[in-house]
């Protein structure tokens, strides 16, 4: 029993990260039905911003707590900006187009996004300070759960109920509540499309640029290659949870989580991998919009 | 919008033009390496040189071909071998087992007198039953493939690099005799080489019945983060790690270990050893064991080696260069005290004489594996690779 409770909070601490990426999927997806492929690389963009301040900052002799809000304002700045910039470039000129090309322009910006962190920076693994402070559990429990794990389920919890409150209550919530339902009806009624994509986006790319700094912390080492599987399995939670519903991605990353944590405690983690995706075909043979997911409505 | 799409259009063919830059005078040496220095002449004794000289591991298998240049010169400005001249003629295979055929076909039927490479163990697989069958000697500077010598399969190979089972020999060894681990847990990467090692270890471990193995998993690369991995460990009650893999994922797999408070030594493979391991587990990678390839830097022959390459090529020489330095000076050698180019006499010398080399002084044993060249274990202590006597 004493195992079971390391497994379920290991994967809660994954699955939590897959929740925070997935986030921003699945917004991408609820408002212009299209999948950001390039959002593990924001991910990763996140990451590399969060080790540059925090490198510049702990030259400049900052105490470790600033250290990790300063570096965690930057990523989500910077990361913001990257995902506005994509947006713009990649997407907004097909936003007529049929539907494949802006998937295909999406590839592309990963590849692209990679390439050039590959090149800016380097193709080594970096180190990645710890800028979680060690605030230590009493003995029994700080097994089960370091001071990083808490950090980053606290953080992601606290972002989901935010973002949450943020599309039922906000003007701009609103708006983006009614683009995804309609497109043109919302422009009609005057909602500026365009800004809203653009705040879908900036939002999005915001949450996996937390997620990023979190994880490299707590892991400890970045390389330019860290979006794409983040990316795949962030998207696949999305998928699983009902893509393009905001506690349906929260859930799928929750459940692949436990899964991949379960499986490799019981059984192996040869397997890790395999019983993931199983899961997610299981799903949706049952359920082909996924758990939360509404099944697509005929537009009148 | 049009200039920033233009600009970013500019930059793009900028990027490419100058990888493009970058990679074209490989492209070109290998291609001028790759050819044949000369057809075989009436007296004097051809070294072929098998190997990668273009394509993707192209850098593994150039470095060959210099070494056995500047053995050839440096024979040759004594008076050759025997009193005959060493002619080098390199043939390429790119590490492909259907092209390394091809090559050893036109190696014997241009009756080249001895032949060091190939370079890849899959490669060299492919071309040793026709060397066999034409009674042709070959030495690899860098195939590790076990089977290759301890199959008994091929009488006419030779290599001057340990084979991949040596070093998890090495780590069990070092794991139950040196640190007295009842219980060890295996872990790997799931790749050729990684998973190939932990078999090894698996096996080792389990013929000497001193240990246990506890656990036995491969780990996702790239993935997350370990813990279940390394809950699984501690589990198991394992007093000891054996990893196989490379430095980013036990990097991680430490790090989360030491997170835990796990005290358990963790023990690893070349794929480890290396100083970036140590840049990103920081702390955590104290204590951690790793074997290497053993350290020759302070050889004699070895700086005088890279001396050579430096003064001739005027760079660094890449990889096996050494191991392939030593197998050219082994096979020579070998003919000059043989007294003759003749198989078994040649092949008697070989397992008779030792030779000084930059790998050490080095002789072959009766499969074929160099006696006096592999692993050593090295230790992390204060951020620094240390070797272990």
């Amino acid at each position: 029993m004493e195992f079971f409770w390391e497994y379920f909070f290991g994967g809660l601490t994954r699955g939590s990260i897959y929740a925070l990426i997935a986030l921003g999927y699945t917004m991408v997806y609820g408002i212009i039905e299209l999948i950001n492929f390039a959002h593990g690389e924001i991910y990763m963009i996140g990451a590399f911003t969060g080790l540059i301040v925090a490198g510049v900052l702990g030259v400049l002799g900052f105490p470790g707590l600033a250290i990790l809000a300063i570096a965690l304002v930057a990523a989500v700045i910077w990361a913001g900006a990257y995902g506005y910039t994509v947006e713009k470039i990649a997407y907004r000129p097909l936003r007529n187009a049929p539907r494949l090309s802006p998937l295909i322009s999406a590839i592309g910006m990963s590849i692209f996004l990679q390439n050039y962190v590959l090149l800016a920076q380097t193709s080594d693994f970096l180190p990645f300070p710890r800028l979680i402070p060690n605030f230590g559990f009493m003995e029994p429990y700080s097994m089960v759960m370091g001071s990083s794990d808490f950090v980053i389920v606290a953080v992601s919890a606290l972002v989901m109920v935010g973002l949450t409150l943020f599309i039922k209550y906000t003007r701009l919530g609103k708006a983006m509540r009614a683009t995804a339902q309609n497109r043109k009806m919302a422009q009609l009624v005057g909602v500026n499309v365009d800004r809203v994509i653009s705040a879908t986006f900036i939002i999005g790319s915001t949450l996996a640029a937390i997620g990023g700094v979190l994880i490299a912390s707590h892991i400890g080492q970045i390389n330019f290659f860290i979006g794409f599987i983040a990316g795949i399995k962030a998207f696949s939670a999305a998928v699983l949870g009902g893509i393009g519903s905001i506690p349906g991605a929260v859930l799928g990353g929750l459940i692949l989580g436990w899964t991949e944590s379960f499986a490799t405690g019981y059984i192996s983690s040869d397997y890790e991998d395999v019983f993931a995706f199983a899961l997610l075909v299981i799903i949706l043979i049952f359920r082909p919009s996924g758990l939360l997911g509404k099944p697509p409505t005929q537009k009148v | 919008m049009k200039r920033v799409f233009s600009m970013l259009i500019l930059a793009c063919v900028g990027l490419i033009a100058l990888a493009g830059c970058g990679n074209e005078p490989t492209k070109e040496e290998a291609k001028t390496e790759a050819a044949p220095e000369a057809a075989p002449a009436g007296g004097s004794i051809v070294l072929g040189v098998a190997g990668a000289h273009s394509g993707d591991l192209a850098s593994y298998g150039l470095p060959s071909v210099n070494a056995a240049k500047l053995v050839a010169k440096m024979y040759n400005d004594k008076g050759g071998v025997l009193g005959r001249q060493v002619v080098i003629q390199a043939e390429d295979e790119q590490c492909k087992p259907e092209l390394a055929t091809n090559v050893a076909t036109k190696l014997v039927s241009d009756k080249v007198t001895i032949v060091m490479g190939h370079i890849c163990s899959g490669a060299t697989k492919a071309a040793m039953p026709i060397y066999r069958d034409a009674k042709l000697i070959c030495m690899s500077p860098s195939a590790t493939n076990p089977p290759l010598t301890q199959s008994g399969d091929y009488p006419n190979f030779f290599r001057t690099i340990a084979s991949d089972d040596a070093q998890a020999k090495m780590g069990v060894d070092y794991a139950i005799q040196t640190l007295g681990a009842k219980k060890i847990a295996v872990l790997h990467d799931k790749g050729d080489y990684g998973k190939g090692y932990a078999e090894f270890a698996k096996s080792f471990i389990e013929q000497g019945g001193q240990a246990q193995v506890v656990l036995f998993e491969g780990v996702t690369p790239g993935a997350v983060d370990y813990s279940a991995v390394v809950n699984k460990v501690r589990q198991s009650g394992a007093d000891a790690v054996i990893f196989g893999g490379y430095h980013p994922e036990a990097s991680k797999i430490v790090s989360q270990m030491r997170k835990k408070q796990m005290k358990t030594p963790f023990l690893s493979d070349d794929g480890v050893k290396d100083d970036t391991f140590i840049k990103v587990a920081g702390a955590d990678a104290e204590g951690v064991y790793a074997s290497g390839p053993r350290d020759i830097s302070s050889n004699p022959i070895y700086q005088q080696a890279i001396e050579q390459h430096k003064a001739a090529f005027g760079s660094e020489p890449g990889a096996f260069f050494p191991e392939a330095y030593s197998a050219s000076l082994a096979l020579l050698n070998a003919i000059e005290k043989a007294g003759s180019t003749e198989y078994d006499a040649v092949i008697k010398a070989l397992r008779s004489e030792y030779v000084e080399t930059p790998v050490g002084k080095i002789s072959f044993d009766e499969k074929g594996d160099a006696i006096g060249v592999g692993f050593s274990m090295y230790q992390v202590q204060d951020g620094k690779f240390v070797e272990l006597k």
